[in-house]
């Protein structure tokens, strides 16, 4: 059984169509990529996969039910959504880590944070480091913690990488292979870059609201 | 009672209205026409007023009198929505956190001995505290609509990471709070050093012991703290989750 299960999805705004006919099933653990030019629904698309925006017809169905069965906070700490321009609340980068366990009313796991920060070539120290003194690619790095302190099962990535440097991009990149592959998270990402669409395990490719014929390989 | 307002003296003091008015005219601003109906207004509301009270207060009726404290706390209401710039459910927000607002104030008030349920002490009361009330929720309101804008972003990734709605909304909303209480707590601050409020004014001015003015004034400024902060809360805790969809989605 598929893990996502899309059935002719489409989202509309007053009369503009957004996304048409979109069908689509992800498996757990897949990593699909999804491309297309700008203004194509591909932001659309994964909000809706996100539930931070509602269908307007067709089904979406996660683990075998409709989504509309899902208490939506529930079903976001499953299939979590990380933004292309994150931002970090509050004044320190604990601020941001402990923020996953507040909302769930947990205690604090610092030393998962502490783990967390080192892989991401950050030092304990960080923790009571300013989120203003950060550069964009630790940024993005601590935003991507965030999203995985408590483990989701899908982790939606909307242009993560743009607007950083190789280097950056490329510790970005590794570590959600990591997510993947040793951790077993489905992984739904966005992009533009050339190499990372060339790299795709499993691609599709919108155009104008509609999945390409022959865009999904 | 040393008071000596007469007819006579308010239409001399009409000239300072024309002050207003010439400022207005001379610096081109605009305000004439609004200046003259607010004026012509102030003077038919508050006499209208005053002789209502006047005959209120003979009659000395408890329907009577309620029925004119629930009036103020619908209007009241109603000018706080129309500061909510769209919010849904605003007006039966507004009235409910004024009444709740005005009707604690009061009960613990009457409760203290501090006033007793007679029209010449509940309706001005009941008008003070609601109008403060007022003013907080119509500023919480202001604040609500700019900072869910200006955080949509952060509110949205919040959402994202699977926070409830308060624990999405929890920075706006004690933002909001503090906004709503802000200027009765700026008011208790210089109460007495920059300004000499409305009620212990007036008791000096007629002729009251300023000694037994301050104690009204203390117990005034109990009473818009309390009647601002239950207010404040009320209507930004309804109001927040008017934000959203049924579906926890943000609306903006």
């Amino acid at each position: 059984m598929s893990l996502i299960e899309l059935v002719d999805l489409g989202y509309h705004v007053d009369d503009t169509c957004i996304l048409k006919e979109i069908n689509l099933t992800i498996d757990r653990q897949e990593w699909v990529t999804i491309a297309g030019p700008s203004g194509s629904g591909k932001s659309t698309l994964v909000r809706i996969i996100a539930s931070l925006l509602s269908k307007t017809s067709g089904e979406l169905n996660f683990d075998g039910d409709p989504i509309e069965l899902y208490d939506p906070i529930t079903y976001r700490r499953r299939v979590s959504y990380s933004f292309q321009q994150p931002t970090l609340f509050g004044n320190t980068v604990q601020d941001n880590l402990q923020f996953p366990y507040d909302i769930r009313q947990m205690p604090f796991d610092r030393d998962r944070a502490i783990r967390g920060l080192e892989y991401v070539g950050l030092a304990a120290a960080d923790l009571a480091k300013p989120v203003v003194d950060l550069s964009g690619g630790q940024r993005q790095r601590v935003a991507l913690l965030r999203n995985v302190m408590i483990y989701p099962e899908v982790l939606i990535l909307d242009e993560v990488t743009a607007g950083l440097d190789e280097e950056n991009k490329a510790f970005v990149w590794s570590m959600i292979r990591h997510f993947n592959e040793d951790d077993g998270l489905t992984i739904i990402a966005i992009t533009h870059d050339q190499a990372e669409i060339a790299a795709a395990s499993r691609l599709i490719t919108l155009t104008a609201g509609k999945i390409d014929a022959g865009g999904a390989q | 009672m040393n008071l000596a307002v007469n007819n006579q003296s308010l239409m001399l003091a009409l000239g300072l209205v024309l002050i207003a008015l010439a400022i207005g005219w001379k610096e081109k601003l605009g305000i004439d026409k609004d200046m003259i109906i607010g004026v012509i207004r102030a003077v038919i509301q508050l006499f209208v007023v005053g002789y209502l009270l006047k005959s209120v207060f003979k009659v000395d009726n408890i329907w009577l009198t309620l029925t004119l404290i629930l009036i103020i706390i619908f209007n009241a209401g109603y000018n706080a929505k129309q500061r909510s710039n769209g919010i849904p459910d605003a007006l039966p927000i507004s009235i409910g956190a004024i009444l709740i607002s005005t009707a604690v104030t009061l009960g613990v008030l009457m409760l203290a001995g501090a006033i007793k349920f007679i029209p010449a002490q509940m309706i001005p009361i009941s008008g003070m505290i609601a109008s403060n009330s007022m003013v907080a929720i119509g500023l919480c309101y202001r604040n609500l609509n700019a900072q869910f804008r200006q955080e949509r972003q952060a509110v949205l990734e919040k959402l994202a990471l699977g926070a409830d709605l308060k624990d999405a909304s929890k920075d706006i909303l004690r933002d909001s709070i503090k906004t709503g209480m802000q200027p009765t707590i700026d008011g208790a601050k210089t109460v007495g050093i920059v300004s000499l409020p409305g009620m212990m004014s007036g008791l000096i001015f007629a002729g009251v012991d300023p000694v037994r003015a301050i104690k009204y004034q203390v117990m005034v400024t109990f009473m818009l703290l309390s009647a601002t902060s239950i207010g404040s809360v009320l209507a930004c805790y309804w109001a927040y989750k008017r934000f959203y969809n049924d579906q926890k989605q943000l609306l903006i």
